[in-house]
C-alpha cells in the first residue's frame, strides 16, 4: 500500500546522470538545492546512493547532504506513483471544507500523507498554499491547478489522470 | 477581421478552467469562420469572474464572465466576439464596481497586458522608474525610497529606504539583492499574481535596487509550490536580458545587473530572510541569530538588501511617480498602497488595492460579499497563519499596520482569510500549533518542542483531557515561545493560538465542560 519497501538500487547510468548534474552546477555559488531539484527531476528522486556522489563532488560531508535532502518537504527519497496529487491543506482551504476533501482523498485513496497507491498510480502529499486562495479549497495534479475542488469533482480528476478508485 | 480576446494565465484562473475556456473559444471562432487572436494576460483580480473573457471592441475591452468551456459557443452564437450582450456579460472591467474603486499602482498593468511583451510593458510606463533612477544615481533613488515611506510589504514592515541605506554604508565590494518570493502563507497570492501577471515590474525594481546600493546581481528566491510563476519569472529574465535590461550595461548605462531564478524546496520557514539566504546558498533553511543584519552579512557573507515581491515591484512606482505621489496615499506611518488578498469563505474573494485604511468589514462585506456558505462571517485570520484571529468585534479595525498592532494583531503580507460560523476555533489553534511543528526549522527550542507539546496539549483540550491543566500548560507554552524564540515562526506561532483562547472561549470552554 504504501511505498515503505526499500527503492530499487539505482543504475550505473543513473549514477553517471547524477555526476553530470553536479558538474553542470558546482561552479556556481551555493549549487547544492539546485542539483537536487535537477536529480529529482531527472529520477523522479533523490536516491540515498546519490548522496555520497554529491558530496564528494562538493567536498562536503554525507550528513550535510542528507540533512538538506531531510530538511526539505519538496525532496523525496523514494520514487512517487504516476501522479503526484498535493493537496493543500493550509487555512484558506480548510475554511471551504478543505477538511472533509482531505479524508475523501485518504478513504478513496486508502493511503495516507506521503504515501503511493499499491498499484503506483497516486501518490498523495500535503501541501501548506498553493497560492489559489480566493478559490479554495485547492489541488495540485503534478503541474496542473485546481481550484474549488469538492470530493466529486476529486474523483473525476483522478479518474481523468487515469487514477481511478482502487478501493 | 482579427478580433483580439484575451484570458488569463494566472494559476489561479487556470485553477478555474481557463485552458479550456481557451481552447474552446479558438475552436468556436473557427468553427463561426470568425478569426480571433487570443493573447494572454495575468488576472484582473476578481477570482468569481474567472476565468474572464475580455474583447476588444471599439468599446474598449469588454468582459464576460465567469465563462466555462461549455458557455463558449452560446457566447459565440449570440456576438461575444462583437461584446454583444449576454447575462454574462459584464462591460469593460474597469468600469466594474470591484474593480473601479480600487487603487492600483503595483497592480496597475496586472491582467492589463501580456506579462512577457516587452512593448506592452514599455506602453504602460514600463522602465520608466528604472530611467529615472538612472538619472538622479544612487543615493537620490535610495532617498526617494525613504521619502516614499514604503515599508517592507513581505510582512516585517520594515522601512524599505533604511534597508537600501543600511546596505549602501557598507564598506565596499559585492553586494547583492534577494527578492523573497516565498509566499508561504495562507491566504496571500499578491506575489503569485505579479509574478505571473507582471514579473518586468519585480524585475525592474530588483535593477533600480542593484542601482541604489551598487550590487550587480540579483537572486529571486521562488516558491517551488508555484510552478506557472516560475516559468513566467524565467521567460521575463530572458527577455529582459535579451533586450538589454539586464546585463553588464543595464539600458546602456555603466551598470552592470543580472538576475538568477532560483527555486525553493517546501519549506515555509525559508520565507524568513535569514533562512532564505541559508537556502540559497545551498544549506538546511535554518535561521541565522541577528545580528549582524542581511544588510551588514547577508548572501555569502556580502551585505544584501531582502526585499518581497510586492516591495520591489513597488519600487518602479515610486521612482516614476516620485515619492511625494506615492506618500499621498495612506495614513498614519502606514503610506502607499496594500495590495490585500481576500480569501477562504467569501463570495468574491480576489485581490483589492487600495490606500491603506480600509476596514476589515469593508472588505469582508463591500468586496467580499459576505461569505461563500451563506452562513455569518465568526472569524478572519490575517496576516497568514502566525496571524492572530479577530472576532466580528474587530471588524472595524483599519487593515494598516499601527490599528492591528494596537489589537495584537499583524497585518504580514496582507492576507486576510475569513470563515463562517462553523469553525472550530479550538481546532484552529491546535493546527496553528501543528502547522508550526511541520515547519519548525528545529534551531532553537522553544519553537521546535513547543509547538508539538501544544498541539498535544490543545489535542487533548479537544477530547476532554484535563482542561484546565492543558490551557494553562499552552499559556505557559506560547509565552516561553514569544519571548525565546529566535524568529517569527515560533515567536508568532503564538498569536493565532492566543487570539482564538481570547477571542472565541465559547470553543475552549465547551470542551472543558465535558463535551
Amino acid at each position: 500500500m504504501t511505498a515503505a519497501a526499500a527503492p530499487k538500487p539505482i543504475s550505473q547510468a543513473q549514477k553517471d546522470e547524477v555526476l553530470v548534474i553536479v558538474a553542470r552546477h558546482k561552479h556556481q555559488p551555493g549549487p547544492l538545492i539546485e542539483i537536487l531539484h535537477d536529480v529529482q527531476r531527472s529520477l523522479g528522486y533523490v536516491p540515498a546512493e546519490a548522496v555520497p556522489l554529491i558530496a564528494g563532488e562538493l567536498n562536503l560531508s554525507r550528513a550535510e547532504v542528507h540533512g538538506v535532502v531531510s530538511f526539505y518537504h519538496h525532496f523525496r527519497s523514494a520514487p512517487h506513483g504516476r501522479r503526484v496529487l498535493r493537496l493543500c491543506r493550509a487555512e484558506a482551504c480548510q475554511s471551504m471544507n478543505g477538511r472533509a476533501l482531505e479524508r475523501h482523498a485518504i478513504k478513496r485513496l486508502g493511503i495516507g500523507f506521503g504515501e503511493t497507491t499499491a498499484d503506483g498510480a497516486v501518490t498523495l502529499e500535503a501541501v501548506y498554499c498553493l497560492g489559489l486562495c480566493a478559490c479554495s479549497p485547492a489541488a495540485m495534479i503534478d503541474e496542473d491547478v485546481h481550484g474549488r475542488v469538492t470530493p466529486e469533482r476529486l474523483d473525476e480528476l483522478l479518474k481523468r489522470a487515469g487514477a481511478g478508485a482502487k478501493r | 477581421m482579427t478580433v483580439t480576446v484575451w484570458i488569463s494565465r494566472d494559476a489561479g484562473a487556470l485553477a478555474l478552467g481557463a485552458e479550456a475556456t481557451a481552447q474552446a473559444l479558438l475552436a468556436a471562432a473557427r468553427k463561426a469562420g470568425g478569426d480571433i487572436k487570443l493573447r494572454r494576460n495575468g488576472s484582473r483580480g476578481l477570482y468569481w469572474l474567472e476565468p474572464l473573457v475580455e474583447v476588444e471592441c471599439t468599446a474598449g475591452r469588454i468582459a464576460y464572465g465567469p465563462v466555462s468551456e461549455r458557455d463558449v459557443p452560446g457566447l459565440i452564437e449570440k456576438g461575444l466576439l462583437r461584446g454583444e450582450a449576454h447575462p454574462l456579460r459584464l462591460g469593460p472591467i474597469e468600469a466594474h464596481q470591484w474593480f473601479a474603486s480600487q487603487q492600483r499602482l503595483t497592480f496597475a498593468r496586472v491582467g492589463r497586458i501580456d506579462p512577457l511583451d516587452l512593448n506592452d510593458y514599455l506602453a504602460h510606463d514600463g522602465f520608466r522608474g528604472l530611467r529615472r533612477a538612472l538619472e538622479i544615481g544612487s543615493l537620490a533613488t535610495v532617498n526617494e525610497v525613504v521619502e516614499s515611506g514604503l515599508r517592507g510589504r513581505g510582512g516585517a514592515a520594515f522601512p524599505t529606504g533604511i534597508k537600501w541605506q543600511t546596505v549602501l554604508k557598507q564598506p565596499e565590494g559585492q553586494r547583492y539583492i534577494a527578492c523573497n518570493a516565498d509566499e508561504g502563507d495562507s491566504g496571500t497570492f499578491s506575489d503569485r499574481m505579479l509574478m505571473e501577471g507582471d514579473p518586468l515590474s519585480v524585475i525592474e525594481g530588483m535593477i533600480i535596487a542593484g542601482i541604489a546600493v551598487g550590487a550587480t546581481r540579483g537572486y529571486i528566491y521562488l516558491r517551488v509550490e508555484y510552478p506557472h510563476a516560475f516559468q513566467v519569472m524565467n521567460a521575463a529574465i530572458t527577455a529582459a536580458r535579451n533586450a538589454g535590461f539586464l546585463g553588464s550595461n543595464v539600458c546602456g548605462s555603466k551598470h552592470a545587473f543580472d538576475i538568477e531564478l532560483r527555486l525553493g524546496a517546501g519549506a515555509y520557514i525559508c520565507g524568513e530572510e535569514t533562512s532564505m539566504l541559508e537556502s540559497l546558498e545551498g544549506r538546511r533553511g535554518e535561521i541565522r541569530v541577528r545580528p549582524p543584519l542581511p544588510a551588514e552579512k547577508g548572501l555569502f557573507g556580502a551585505p544584501t538588501v531582502v526585499n518581497n515581491v510586492v516591495t520591489l515591484a513597488t519600487v518602479p512606482v515610486v521612482l516614476a511617480a516620485g515619492a511625494a505621489a506615492y506618500r499621498d496615499f495612506g495614513q498614519a506611518k502606514s503610506r502607499g498602497t496594500l495590495p490585500l488578498q481576500l480569501a477562504g469563505n467569501v463570495l468574491r474573494g480576489g485581490l483589492v488595492e487600495r490606500a491603506f485604511g480600509l476596514t476589515v468589514r469593508e472588505l469582508l462585506y463591500d468586496y467580499g460579499g459576505g461569505s461563500a456558505s451563506g452562513r455569518p462571517i465568526r472569524a478572519v485570520q490575517i496576516g497568514g497563519p502566525l496571524g492572530a484571529y479577530l472576532p466580528e468585534s474587530q471588524f472595524d479595525t483599519p487593515l494598516e499596520y499601527e490599528a492591528l498592532s494596537a489589537i495584537g494583531a499583524m497585518l504580514g503580507h496582507g492576507g486576510v482569510v475569513a470563515f463562517d460560523d462553523t469553525v472550530d476555533m479550538l481546532e484552529m489553534a491546535r493546527y496553528a500549533m501543528e502547522f508550526c511543528a511541520i515547519e519548525s526549522c528545529g534551531k532553537c527550542t522553544p519553537c521546535r518542542i513547543g509547538s508539538v507539546r501544544g498541539a498535544e496539549a490543545l489535542g487533548n483540550i479537544a477530547r476532554g483531557i484535563n482542561p484546565e491543566g492543558n490551557l494553562a500548560l499552552v499559556e505557559e507554552l506560547c509565552d516561553t515561545m514569544l519571548q525565546a524564540s529566535l524568529c517569527g515562526l515560533g515567536g508568532m506561532a503564538p498569536y493565532p493560538v492566543l487570539s482564538a483562547m481570547k477571542h472565541f472561549k465559547e470553543d475552549f470552554r465547551q470542551r472543558t465542560a465535558g463535551s
